[in-house]
């Protein structure tokens, strides 16, 4: 049966989420998410690990039932309409969903004959998508000789197959060196430059800064704020303050002064002698180096920046994301996770 | 491809259900899929190539004399025993394979397509079949080779073969219901097995059943794999169909009533 054009569906909210709630035993996985994304955008969903990320994108794709609340996927309802919402999205979850004893070809061209393509459309398709995602060369190898970044991308180009309008994106670029991050981020854009909207999820604050429109940050299965990055920078002053001790001894007493001029939680860099804060107004400043300069503690640098998302988690939900130290790590050793 | 633009939502088709041709298009693909995959894990088929060829010796000899006389007059009794416990056994492997693919990423990726949501395990069923059909050819020509020379001919052979075959098809099912509930992949071989050992071993497969005690005479004249037996036995030794026949069709069927609907009830609450 088909269902007449906008009988239900619309094209105003590719994703609108209301309530959504997942237990697990007591855990409550996702106690009551509200999401709302616009066609055409890249949507981030930040958070920490067991926020509640995968569970939601889960809910979202029909994999996982709610056990509270409720989300329509362009207008089609996950749970009452499963079978329309998975005709209109792709997924690419956190870990690879793809078929480890096949070759990559033959993964493709499975997923496309599921898809309703013809044994030569099929086939067409799939070179296509190994050409796009450079993987021609081990198009006939067995996945289990793939390296990570090459299963990511065949997970992603499997996703693509239907040219569905909506795409999750399940940490897409956890476990990747900067190269292939970077390829991975071009593609994204790619993709919604092309017209699809694609909600993904992170830790990596510089992710979310670097590639979403809008972000919702998670923590403990709650959305804790919303908006542009732009908007959520804002939300958290107008500045960033950056000072480096020159005496390591004085960091706590600096620590504190911090805190107390600028009345905001700081981080600290013990190795670097550096502490970071937000900051309301930028003028602040001085009467920071005043009290400093009283307190007897020697600057070796001071700067005023654009706050970071790491401030903006930090400040929103009280605690450090744990993710933001992983994240330096990964960059300067190109190290992966899993 | 990405750079051409997308076709809006409004102006999809979309179909709220798989229709009877989508299910059954599916189920082939995922048919298709488990034999791409058991010529790329050829390892896969160790039982179903070993089994038959070390059994049929193996019984041959051992109960050969003592049960016949000799291992000539024993071929037309132990070569249909062998071939139902063989192929019956490996109709196990349905349930192991189904939970630990069930349990594989890729389960999801089958789950968030808008496919037949049947696809998957009625896929996995069918492919199965190229297992029964390989254990049967073999225990066949090992049967041939040591002397076996039917007296239905090659036709009812044949014909015993597909029953036996439809039979193994048909037991898959318990073995796919423990696949789909079972935690584990050697849980479902544990219960398989427990289940599996008196049904083939407390059958007439290897010895006459006038030579058990009357509490098991009893269980082995009324089990079903005992009827597949000698329903085998009368088409290939004289090509002759009879009551039981007749009754291990209706066993079958029996099984695929039940087990059939638990495992699909179950697989859909599952999946
Ligand atoms: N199948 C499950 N059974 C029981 N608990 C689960 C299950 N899946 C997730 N959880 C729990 O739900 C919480 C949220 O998990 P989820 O995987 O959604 O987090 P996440 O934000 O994706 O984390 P990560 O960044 O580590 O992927 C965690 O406490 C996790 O232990
Ligand atoms: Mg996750």
């Amino acid at each position: 049966m088909n269902v007449k054009k906008n009988m239900s569906g619309n094209d105003e909210w590719a994703v609108e989420a209301q309530g959504l709630v997942k237990k697990f035993g007591n855990n409550h996985a996702v106690d009551g998410v509200d999401l709302h994304v616009r066609p055409g955008v890249i949507y981030g969903v930040l958070g920490p690990n067991g926020a509640g990320k995968t569970t939601t994108i889960r809910m979202l794709a029909t994999l996982l039932r709610p056990d509270a609340g409720s989300a329509k996927i362009f207008g089609y309802d996950v749970v009452k309409d499963p079978q329309i919402v998975r005709q209109l999205i792709g997924v690419t979850g956190q870990y690879a969903s793809v078929d480890e004893s096949l070759t990559a070809t033959e993964n493709l061209v499975i997923f496309s004959r599921l898809l309703g393509l013809g044994r030569a459309e099929a086939k067409k398709k799939s070179s296509e998508l190994l050409e796009e995602f450079s993987l021609t060369e081990a198009a006939k190898r067995p996945l289990k000789n793939f390296s990570g970044g090459m299963r990511r991308r065949l997970d992603l180009a499997a996703s693509l197959i239907a040219q569905p309008p909506l795409i999750f994106l399940d940490e897409p670029t956890t476990g990747l060196d900067p190269r292939t991050r970077n390829q991975m981020w071009e593609t994204i854009r790619r993709l919604v430059k092309s017209g699809s909207t694609v909600l993904l999820t992170t830790q990596y604050l510089q992710e979310a800064d670097e590639l979403a429109d809008r972000v919702a940050v998670i923590d403990r299965g709650r959305v804790v704020a919303e908006g542009t990055v732009d908007e959520l920078k804002m939300s958290v002053g107008n500045a960033s303050l950056q000072i480096r001790i020159k005496d390591r001894q004085a960091l706590n007493s600096a620590r504190q002064i911090v805190e107390k001029v600028l009345q905001a939680p700081s981080v600290i860099l013990p190795e670097a002698g550096r502490i970071t804060a937000p900051m309301a107004e930028a003028d602040r400043v001085t009467d920071l180096l005043i009290a400093m300069r009283e307190a007897e503690i020697k600057l070796a640098e001071v700067s005023v920046q654009k706050p970071s998302l790491d401030e903006v988690f930090l400040t929103i939900t009280g605690h450090k994301a744990e993710a933001s130290q992983k994240t330096e790590s990964l960059e300067k050793s190109g190290e992966m996770k899993q | 491809m990405i750079n051409n633009s997308m076709v809006p939502v409004s102006k999809r088709q979309l179909k709220k259900n798989s229709g009877l041709g989508q299910t059954v298009r599916n189920s082939l693909t995922m048919a298709y899929r488990g034999l791409l995959k058991i010529r790329r894990t050829p390892e896969q088929l160790f039982d179903v190539t070993l089994q038959p060829i070390i059994f049929t010796l193996m019984f041959t000899y051992i109960f050969g004399g003592a049960i016949s006389g000799n291992v000539q007059s024993y071929l037309p009794v132990i070569i249909p025993g062998i071939l139902v416990q063989t192929v019956i056994t490996t109709s196990i492997v349905t349930g192991v394979q189904l939970r630990e693919d069930m349990d594989k990423g890729v389960f999801d990726r089958f789950k968030s397509l808008p496919i037949a949501r049947i696809a998957p395990l009625a896929g996995a069923l069918l492919a199965d079949t190229i297992r029964y059909t390989i254990a049967t050819v073999l225990t066949f020509a090992m049967g041939y080779i040591m002397g076996y020379r039917p007296d239905g001919g090659l036709g009812n052979v044949i014909f015993a073969g597909v029953l036996v075959i439809v039979c193994s098809w048909a037991m898959s099912w318990i073995f796919a219901f423990f696949g789909v509930i079972a935690r584990t992949a050697s849980s479902v071989q544990g219960i398989s097995m427990l289940v599996l050992f008196p049904l083939t071993f407390l059958s007439n497969a290897f010895v006459p059943v006038k030579t058990m005690p009357g509490w098991l005479r009893w269980f082995a004249n009324v089990n079903p794999v005992s009827h597949l037996i000698t329903a085998v036995r009368h088409l290939t030794n004289s090509g002759s169909v009879g009551w039981d026949f007749a009754a291990t069709l209706i066993g079958a069927a029996v099984v695929v009533i039940i087990f059939a609907p638990l495992t699909v009830r179950a697989y859909m609450r599952r999946t």
